[in-house]
């Protein structure tokens, strides 16, 4: 069985990514996944596990993954909105594993916001 | 939703909602029932809120006047020869309940509770404790071990890494049988 004791070995091992609040927090990228049951019932939980994978196998820094509630258009969840300091919010809709990981990828790695995947005026 | 890892987090959501800084999930397996209690100390609701709770019309959402949530919850279990309960107090907190028949055919699958917690963590003023036991063998996740240990338990790198070592727990609990 693992222990916090297991958690904390590794914690010695990879300090800069697991380290108490950092002060990247005014800095920081956030990517908000809705957690409501409309969202949870479309897939929310896999999307917020593979953005959490792919930041973390990226070892990407300042970047974080929260969740809210509903934001009032369940139809169109899996939603992700994407918050980068200085710059306007991104939402996507109807997102899956694989677009998640498209998303770090291109929006946060590279810069590129997903326009196929985002939110239109319909 | 075809987990009850997933009603576990959408239950565990209201929790949030309702401003708790403590939930406790509590998975308890025997020969022959299954039984999950989601408690939590957040705002709790009035004895009128409570009797309503588990009907699809009564929701504290302003985006919509539903709420699915706890009905699709107690649907779940009374579908598999288990029982439904909720238990609330204004101001102390609220503790849903729901036991399963772990052999019937209609039983939902337990799916990814790691996942679940995963998502759940990151929840920042939010401290999470899971106790997860089959047979009398488990184990016990706290995140506020985690946090005195100085581990923000928001951060990626971390729960992931936690997240992969409840899943390794729960295969260790369950034997290699799918619960």
């Amino acid at each position: 069985m693992k222990t916090i004791a297991d958690i904390m070995a590794i914690k010695e091992k990879m300090q800069r990514e697991i380290i108490l609040r950092d002060n990247l927090s005014e800095n920081e990228t956030r990517l908000v996944v809705g957690m409501a049951t409309c969202g949870i019932s479309a897939g929310a939980r896999a999307v917020f596990n593979a953005l959490v994978d792919e930041i973390a196998v990226r070892n990407l820094k300042g970047v974080k993954v929260t969740r809210s509630g509903c934001l009032g258009m369940c139809k169109l969840e899996p939603i992700v909105e994407v918050y980068v300091p200085g710059q306007e919010k991104i939402t996507y809709i109807r997102v899956d594993a694989e677009k998640a990981k498209k998303i770090i990828a291109s929006h946060i790695v590279n810069g590129n916001v997903v326009e196929e995947y985002m939110i239109t005026n319909e | 939703m075809r987990e009850l890892a997933l009603h576990i987090l959408d239950i565990a959501e209201n929790s949030i909602a309702a401003s708790a800084s403590l939930v406790e999930i509590e998975v308890a397996t025997d020969e022959k029932v299954l039984t999950i209690t989601v408690t939590d100390n957040g705002k709790g609701m009035d004895e009128e809120m409570q009797k309503r709770v588990a009907e699809p019309w009564a929701t504290t959402r302003k985006t919509r006047n539903i709420g699915l949530g706890l009905p699709f919850w107690k649907l779940a279990a009374e579908m598999a020869g288990g029982a439904f309960s909720i238990r609330s107090k204004l101001g102390e907190g609220t503790r849903v309940k729901a036991s399963f028949l772990v052999d019937c055919v209609d039983r939902a699958p337990m799916g990814d509770l790691a996942a679940t917690i995963a998502a759940l963590m990151a929840a920042e003023n939010t401290d999470f404790v899971l106790r997860y036991s089959r047979k009398g063998e488990g184990f016990v996740f706290d995140t506020r071990e985690l946090k005195a240990a100085g581990i923000d338990v928001t951060r990626p790198a971390a729960i992931k890494l936690i997240r992969d070592m409840i899943r390794e727990n729960i295969i260790i609990t369950d034997g290699g049988t799918v619960l």
